[in-house]
């Protein structure tokens, strides 16, 4: 290639004139490994463009997104928190009714076993109205 | 759209979405994370894509958005320049330090280069796209892109002048 036309190529390269056509043109000569000394600083452009060029993702793509997952898995908690909480106190307001139940019971029974002690004692004076009749008969 | 219609539509540029990402956010890892991200997107649009007449341009223009955003809400706090090791076969031995050198500084004068300078190179460049391609993805004029392609070569060109005292011979 004559160095003229590489000449006015670049310069339409730098007023980005240049058609896609021509910088394969440019990119290939300078990519020759035999560029003339005046021009040296495009061959380090060229270069580092080609080089680019060649770089790839190196790490597989997913479609599934795992941040979904993540999402899901909160919800699933706060679910089940919510429920756990719902049993919970369900537990916790049967254990209370369950002992003021027993309190109140063992109130009751020691009401009535004091009861019974009147009773008793009541029995006791109806023996001893009885044998008064007995010894006193009351008159009509 | 089934996936694997799905997937033929979109799986062939992957590697310039990856590439587009990696100019904009320097790191591999950046870029491999906003890649996989994109493509979770593209696939959850699915029913949208068969509308676009060209799935490629859109995706680019959404690589260039997601990255930009990315890059705003990091402040670029935790970004970190990785630079590419350029293996390069058949050079000899002295000149491959030098060689490499220039070829490693032009990674660097793009990465100073404007945002849209920066696109416009790789897209043109790197990816050789047409300038009605590369108006249609950033959403700007052919001629503004031309403007703004012959700025970024002639800057690098100047650059690479400036350091190596190329051309002065």
């Amino acid at each position: 290639m004559e160095l003229s036309k590489i000449e006015s190529l670049l310069e339409k390269y730098l007023n980005a004139e240049t058609s896609l056509q021509e910088e394969v043109t440019l990119k290939n000569y300078f990519l020759s490994g035999d560029v003339a000394p005046e021009f040296k600083e495009y061959e380090a452009m060229f270069s580092y463009f080609n080089h680019s060029k060649a770089e790839t993702l190196k790490t597989p793509l997913q479609l599934n997104s795992k941040k979904t997952n993540w999402k899901w898995l909160s919800v699933a908690a706060s679910v089940a928190l919510l429920v756990s909480v719902y049993v919970g106190n369900g537990y916790l307001a049967e254990k209370q009714a369950r002992q003021q139940y027993a309190q109140i019971t063992s109130a009751l029974q020691l009401l009535s076993s004091n009861l019974n002690k009147g009773n008793e004692a009541m029995a006791n004076l109806y023996v001893y109205e009885d044998t008064v009749n007995k010894i006193f008969k009351p008159s009509k | 759209m089934t996936q694997s219609d799905f997937l033929k539509s979109v799986l062939p540029f992957k590697d310039k979405v990856f590439r587009l990402a990696k100019r904009l956010l320097v790191s591999t890892e950046e870029a491999e994370d906003a890649t996989q991200e994109l493509y979770f997107k593209l696939w959850r649009n699915k029913e949208k894509l068969a509308e676009y007449k060209n799935v490629e341009a859109f995706a680019m223009t959404m690589t260039k958005n997601y990255c930009f955003d990315r890059l705003k809400s990091k402040q670029a706090s935790n970004l970190t320049l990785v630079h590419s090791n350029y293996k390069e076969k058949g050079t000899a031995l002295e000149k491959k330090l030098e060689y490499r050198d220039s070829v490693s500084q032009v990674h660097r004068l793009i990465e100073n280069l404007p945002e849209q300078q920066k696109l416009v190179i790789q897209l043109r460049d790197i990816e050789d796209y047409d300038f009605e391609e590369i108006g249609k993805m950033l959403d700007l004029k052919p001629s503004t892109v031309r403007v703004s392609l012959s700025r970024a070569r002639k800057t690098i060109r100047e650059e690479l002048i400036k350091q190596h005292n190329y051309g002065v011979i």
